[in-house]
């Protein structure tokens, strides 16, 4: 992966940029009152993110705490992102795209082979990533939890129907996070090719941490 | 009765058997006065205390009930897979893979390994949610005042992390949960509805189709609006059944439940436990 080099303006913020590649996994500690700006850069691209307390992974991203608190399924600018103890772990400050998901969770191979068939099992899966990019914090299978899916766009219609369609991003597009408390962030940047949640075409997701200038 | 003594404590407590309290597990089951099966097939039967918590491990093939007698129970649910309780309920699968948000009738409780831990055979409510999850120690603090489990208005995360433990779980163990008896609807706009209780009587029954670790939580919705901390008792009895079959409707209702069950096969029949 490809992490560019820091830069330092007047009031002594700082940045670091990261390209993370299609199907490929990210992970920092965001420390609080940074911020963490995710760019789709080719448009279409879902971004599968988990976030814990850096300090006690037991306190970690809650879907349903985070639906809860905001009173709706859609994430987007002013949503706090809450943890399983109902604590803010980020929130987002800015927001190009309108609207993003937190309830279709992560694809794995398992589920893959519920929702195409058995054939896609030797793909890969945003699961994995999060296994492989966590086991390096000490994370494992049971630290995964329903995630959020930035840029993903799942509506639910009257009868309850669910499903990933045509997502609303563009190239370029981005939002913000700002961190409430020191986190841990794990990102997969989806590498899923059976549904429209990347254009059934993975690209390219960059982000960048900006310092809070203190 | 003199409990001055060892003989007279002991006089005392054993004078109190076969008291009845309205919230209590009916041990054996069999003697729960009015069973949906044969009694001799009753394995569990219990009334879960608003604001309490149960769990119980369940063998394939067991037919769980849970009842809402008076119309306020909320029946927060956890599955793990007994032997292996990595393997869990996972609510994002299990409404994606199914294409709906909702809980009902034939709709599986799949976990993370692409498989069915349990399935839903019967509903009378059509009140449930998938959505919001349990309530926690700070929102039930900020609204009742306490969350603590031993409190008034215990909070279901507090009263899971009980349940886990006793079945050697962690709070890491505890993933997003179903709540069953209190609705929540989605607007177009992504909002959500508190749709409340289907009212008193209300029934879901579910067949454990792998061997699975249940945890209940008995206490109010966090959507639940009303101030004051309502939570009536919960019924849960259980019976020896037969899993889900190649065959049965439920088998074949969706190619994706389709799938799910001949994963489940196939795992069951490689352990041996087919």
């Amino acid at each position: 992966m490809k992490t560019t080099g820091t830069t330092a303006s007047a009031d002594t913020v700082t940045a670091v940029t990261a390209v993370i590649p299609a199907r490929a996994a990210w992970s920092a500690v965001i420390r609080a009152g940074e911020t963490l700006t995710l760019t789709d850069l080719h448009g279409n691209q879902a971004a599968d993110f988990l976030v814990y307390d850096a300090h006690d992974t037991a306190v970690r991203y809650s879907a349903p705490d985070t639906v809860h608190a905001q009173g709706g399924i859609f994430l987007t600018t002013g949503s706090v992102l809450m943890s399983n103890e109902h604590t803010p772990l980020m929130t987002v400050t800015a927001d190009d795209v309108g609207r993003h998901d937190t309830v279709g969770g992560a694809c794995s191979k398992e589920s893959n082979t519920l929702r195409y068939g058995h054939h896609t099992w030797s793909q890969h899966a945003c699961v994995d990533n999060f296994l492989a990019e966590g086991a390096k914090h000490g994370l494992g299978k049971r630290d995964l939890v329903s995630n959020i899916n930035w840029y993903m766009n799942v509506p639910v219609e009257k009868d309850g129907t669910l499903g990933i369609v045509d997502g609303i991003s563009a190239p370029g597009l981005a939002l913000t996070l700002r961190a409430e408390r020191d986190v841990l962030v794990l990102i997969s940047n989806c590498p899923q090719i059976n549904n429209p949640c990347n254009g059934f075409d993975p690209t390219a997701v960059q982000v960048t941490i900006t310092g809070a200038g203190t | 009765m003199a409990t001055s003594t060892t003989y007279g404590a002991r006089d005392h407590a054993r004078a109190q058997e076969g008291a009845r309290a309205e919230a209590m597990p009916v041990v054996p089951a069999s003697d729960w006065p009015a069973p949906p099966h044969e009694a001799a097939h009753l394995v569990w039967a219990e009334t879960v205390a608003g604001g309490n918590y149960t769990h119980r491990v369940l063998a394939r093939g067991t037919e769980f009930r849970l009842t809402d007698p008076r119309g306020d129970a909320c029946a927060h649910l956890l599955l793990h897979h007994a032997d292996r309780p990595w393997e869990r309920l996972n609510v994002a699968d299990t409404v994606k893979v199914q294409w709906n948000a909702y809980l009902g009738e034939g709709v599986l409780l799949l976990s993370d390994q692409g498989r069915v831990l349990a399935s839903v055979i019967a509903d009378t409510s059509g009140r449930h949610d998938a959505l919001c999850g349990t309530s926690t120690l700070v929102r039930n603090t900020e609204r009742y005042g306490d969350g603590t489990p031993q409190s008034p208005s215990p909070a279901g995360r507090e009263l899971f992390k009980l349940a886990a433990a006793k079945n050697g779980l962690e709070p890491r163990d505890l993933p997003p949960s179903l709540s069953f008896f209190q609705g929540v609807a989605v607007r177009e706009d992504g909002t959500l509805d508190f749709t409340g209780s289907a009212g008193p009587g209300a029934a879901v029954t579910l067949r454990a189709e792998q061997d699975v670790t249940v945890l209940i939580a008995n206490v109010p919705h966090p959507a639940d609006p009303r101030p004051e901390y309502v939570s009536t008792p919960l019924e849960v009895l259980a019976w020896r059944a037969e899993p889900t079959r190649p065959g049965d409707p439920l088998w074949d209702a969706t190619p994706e439940g389709r799938r799910a069950f001949l994963n489940t096969a196939e795992f069951l029949a490689a352990r041996g436990t087919a």
